[in-house]
């Protein structure tokens, strides 16, 4: 190694250094700067509409803060949640070991596969009328419903990840004559989680579309409710506020899933290159 | 003991190109042993069969025909009596290396206190004391293969594989690797069975060379210079080099089936 280091050429190299390495502007002032353009052009052309036809961020805001007052707003958060949570995490529970199995073993991929991909396209809109009939206007099928939505796309990515696992890595189990379960778990599982974890996203945002679409049928409770009432009314700002709320939760949910992926699969945001 | 050979191996597969049906035979009637203690390279030009014969020998493939045998006890599929060392080293990303190593070991059965320190003093015998908890992409290629090595080492094989572990390091990373392969083989005497393609290399770190081509074996030759060789640059300059370099050449240069 040379320690030999000639001094103007080291401060030529640093002052040419902090020109490249200028500290580039943070994602997170990106972020807010569109939602100040996005929400600044919507509160001023909003104001221009009838407010039966559309609304304006500070109308939500303040049809929201009344909701919030009478409490209306966190029993119907409450309602939509916890068969969201439930529905959501079934799906994750149940889809990951299936997709695992599709895409690792060639006869249950020819066995059931099709039934995964048809699944994913089922219009389960369609079906929701029928779910009720069967499970009632409760609790029930709206975890059903949400499971349904939200298991395919996880499922789908999953099989897909595990048929992405290079062959060598799985030859190193072989070799050292790791039993099928360990190749599975240990090799296979942790090679798949990237895949995974984008399944586990995608359902998110189908999750709570799957959640008002049985809130709607059922119409009884939740945020769903709440907007097919102030539908109903014509009071449309009141109704933008679970819509918003809706959004946002995908958005934390999407950050939260982010978090969880950096922490199970750390070496996965090392390696992987991306862009400024 | 540790000896490997081959008997009679053979390989055919079938491709399908454009709707035809072409028979390909990739092996024929491959015999060799590498005995107790010694290091055997295989060589031949790509397609040649090499790697695919030594993949048989580690049971990663399946024979056509023949019989592998370990210390004369015929071998079906992997066991912990050969340890692999693959040609990019294909550590477990998610793992360091010291947990790469310890994955070989519990595939074993090896637990506890032992299993952890087994795997830091193979670690270590490969130069690797300071690097137990980096992870793959934290190492540098010759690193990796390190890793490799002592994955395979650690499990305490009969019989090493390498499938052309050195291929795809830098010319000065592979001197430095040829030279401390040697060293570790005149510290455990393990039996190597070696893929490459580099003829230098062949005759720098074997003592018998197999010369293949289109699936036969062409010929085997003897490397007659000593061990030890501490100092290869030294070794590239004898006599004796140029002159089994000189008929190896030949030999991957001759017309298929003159064996003289």
């Amino acid at each position: 190694m040379v320690d030999i280091v000639d001094p103007a050429s080291a401060r030529a190299q640093t002052s040419d250094e902090a020109a490249k390495t200028r500290r580039p502007v943070p994602s997170w002032v990106i972020t807010i700067g569109s939602l100040i353009v996005l929400l600044g052009a919507w509160e001023i052309f909003g104001r221009d509409i009838n407010p039966v036809f559309g609304s304006y961020p500070s109308a939500i805001a303040e049809a929201g803060w009344q909701l919030a007052r009478t409490g209306k707003l966190w029993a119907a958060l409450l309602d939509s949640l916890r068969p969201f949570l439930l529905g959501y995490a079934l799906a994750i529970v149940i889809g990951v070991p299936i997709g695992l199995v599709t895409g690792r073993f060639r006869s249950v991929e020819a066995a059931i596969g099709i039934y995964i991909t048809a699944g994913y396209a089922m219009p389960l809109v369609a079906l929701v009328p029928l779910l009720v009939l069967w499970l009632g206007l409760g609790f029930a099928v709206k975890v059903a419903v949400i499971f349904l939505m939200a298991v395919f796309p996880i499922c789908i990515n999953t099989w897909l990840g595990v048929t992405a696992v290079p062959k060598t890595l799985i030859e190193v189990g072989k070799s050292f004559v790791a039993p099928d379960s360990v190749i599975l778990r240990r090799i296979i599982l942790p090679a798949t989680l990237p895949y995974i974890m984008a399944g586990i996203r995608l359902a998110v945002g189908r999750a709570v579309v799957a959640m008002v679409i049985a809130e709607f049928f059922t119409s009884i409770s939740g945020l769903g409710a709440v907007i097919i009432t102030s539908a109903n009314n014509f009071d449309t700002a009141t109704m933008f506020v679970p819509i918003v709320i809706l959004m946002v939760m995908a958005i934390g949910l999407n950050y939260l899933i982010g978090a969880v992926e950096r922490w199970v699969a750390p070496w996965q945001a090392e390696i992987a290159g991306r862009d400024e | 003991m540790g000896e490997v050979t081959l008997h009679d191996i053979s390989k055919r597969f079938t491709l399908r190109i454009d709707g035809a049906v072409h028979a390909v035979q990739a092996l024929n009637r491959v015999s060799f042993t590498v005995n107790d203690g010694e290091i055997v390279a295989l060589i031949g030009p790509s397609g040649c069969g090499k790697t695919t014969a030594l993949r048989i020998a580690m049971g990663l493939e399946i024979a056509s025909g023949g019989k592998v045998t370990v210390d004369g006890r015929e071998v079906s599929g992997c066991g912990h009596d050969r340890g692999m060392v693959f040609q990019f080293a294909e550590l477990l990303p998610w793992l360091t290396a010291l947990q790469n190593v310890m994955f070989g070991l519990e595939m074993k059965g090896m637990r506890g206190a032992e299993l952890r320190a087994t795997a830091t003093r193979y670690l270590e015998l490969v130069g690797l004391a300071d690097s137990l908890n980096r992870r793959p992409h934290q190492l540098s290629g010759g690193m990796k293969q390190r890793v490799g090595i002592a994955r395979a080492l650690a499990i305490d094989p009969k019989v090493l594989l390498m499938d052309e572990p050195f291929g795809a390091l830098d010319a000065q990373t592979r001197e430095t690797m040829q030279a401390e392969l040697l060293e570790l083989h005149a510290r455990t005497k393990k039996t190597i069975l070696f893929v490459t393609h580099d003829l230098d290399e062949a005759v720098l770190i074997a003592d018998r060379i197999v010369v293949m081509k289109h699936g036969i074996v062409q010929e085997i030759m003897t490397v007659p210079l000593k061990r030890p060789r501490p100092d290869l640059g030294k070794v590239r300059g004898t006599p004796e080099f140029a002159d089994t370099r000189y008929r190896v050449w030949k030999a991957l240069h001759e017309p298929t089936g003159t064996v003289h």
